[in-house]
């Protein structure tokens, strides 16, 4: 089972207490009346839906019952990091690796190959 | 007409309701006074002063005084459980300071469940890590019971008080019979 951190709870838990909550970081207009038609088909309507890093808002509904923002991979179901609400977008450096995101994703040639091991510690003595 | 009315009767849910089976005990626990408490850090020493006991701020925490309990749900949310004849609803209605408090006596009941099985039971349908070391004696969470939503309070290293919705109780009593069964088995 998926294990989600919730930022509140200060725990991982079970992925039946949570539910997803759509993208985060929607910002409404101060003014909604002004916005033209275009702009709220924006705000209203139109989602990101990247495959890869998506921002988005869970809510621990089983649980403390809060609402809180994550960053999850689409596409390996990965959750990068989860922070609370209100607070801005993580820095994803260092999180994100660029290899490819499952071994389905790989080329042909690629399966199967195994990584590379770390080189060696240097002995003593050594350049 | 007038002989027709009749005096309302509360049936406490499943009310006697018992199952006993090698190592596992569940009970229905006697009716007690329950309020969901919603308040914000800044009232939480005045509403700890009227209750009588100092209201958790950790997560999956409880704390409890004589006949009541207060069960950290959320950052500022608070189940509060008295078994005795104090109902904690009249000592929040003096507060002043902001806060929302509901009684909720008739809306849960609890289910006891004993024993030395009964961690197995309700990992039967409970995801959380129930072990001893992630969830001592005192913790107490909102979580999951194969369909329903239950509040978890561990009460002793064998014991655990399950709160649930009245009208989910006869399905996470029949839940637990199962569990119970085959955590025996």
């Amino acid at each position: 089972m998926l294990l989600i951190r919730c930022p509140y709870c200060e725990e991982e838990r079970p992925e039946l207490e949570f539910r997803n909550a759509g993208e985060a970081h929607v910002a409404r207009s101060t003014d909604m009346a002004a916005i033209s038609d275009d702009d709220f088909e924006k705000f209203f309507f139109i989602r990101s839906n990247p495959k890869g890093i998506i921002f988005e808002r869970w809510r621990h509904i089983h649980g403390c019952a809060r609402f809180f923002n994550a960053a999850r991979d689409t596409v390996t179901d990965k959750f990068l990091v989860t922070y609370k609400a209100g607070e801005p977008k993580p820095d994803l450096e260092g999180l994100v690796s660029n290899e490819p995101a499952a071994y389905a994703n790989r080329p042909p040639d690629q399966l199967n190959v195994k990584k590379p091991r770390r080189a060696p510690a240097k002995k003593k003595g050594e350049a | 007409m007038a002989d027709s009315v009749q005096a309302a009767v509360r049936n406490p849910a499943q009310a006697g309701r018992e199952f006993q089976a090698t190592g596992v005990k569940l009970a229905t626990l006697p009716p007690a006074h329950r309020i969901s408490l919603r308040a914000p850090a800044a009232s939480v020493a005045a509403l700890s002063k009227a209750l009588g006991l100092t209201l958790p701020e950790k997560p999956k925490t409880s704390a409890s005084k004589g006949s009541r309990t207060a069960l950290w749900l959320g950052p500022d949310e608070w189940l509060v459980i008295d078994d005795g004849a104090n109902d904690p609803l009249q000592d929040c209605a003096g507060v002043e300071a902001l806060h929302s408090a509901v009684g909720i006596s008739h809306r849960n009941m609890a289910i006891s469940v004993t024993g030395q099985g009964a961690e197995s039971t309700v990992s039967a349908g409970c995801p959380q890590d129930l072990s001893l070391a992630a969830f001592p004696v005192g913790a107490c969470s909102r979580t999951i019971l194969g369909k329903s939503e239950i509040v978890l309070l561990r009460t002793a290293d064998e014991a655990f008080r399950v709160e649930c919705w009245r009208s989910f109780s006869d399905y996470v009593f029949t839940f637990l019979t199962e569990a119970a069964r085959d955590a025996s088995a």
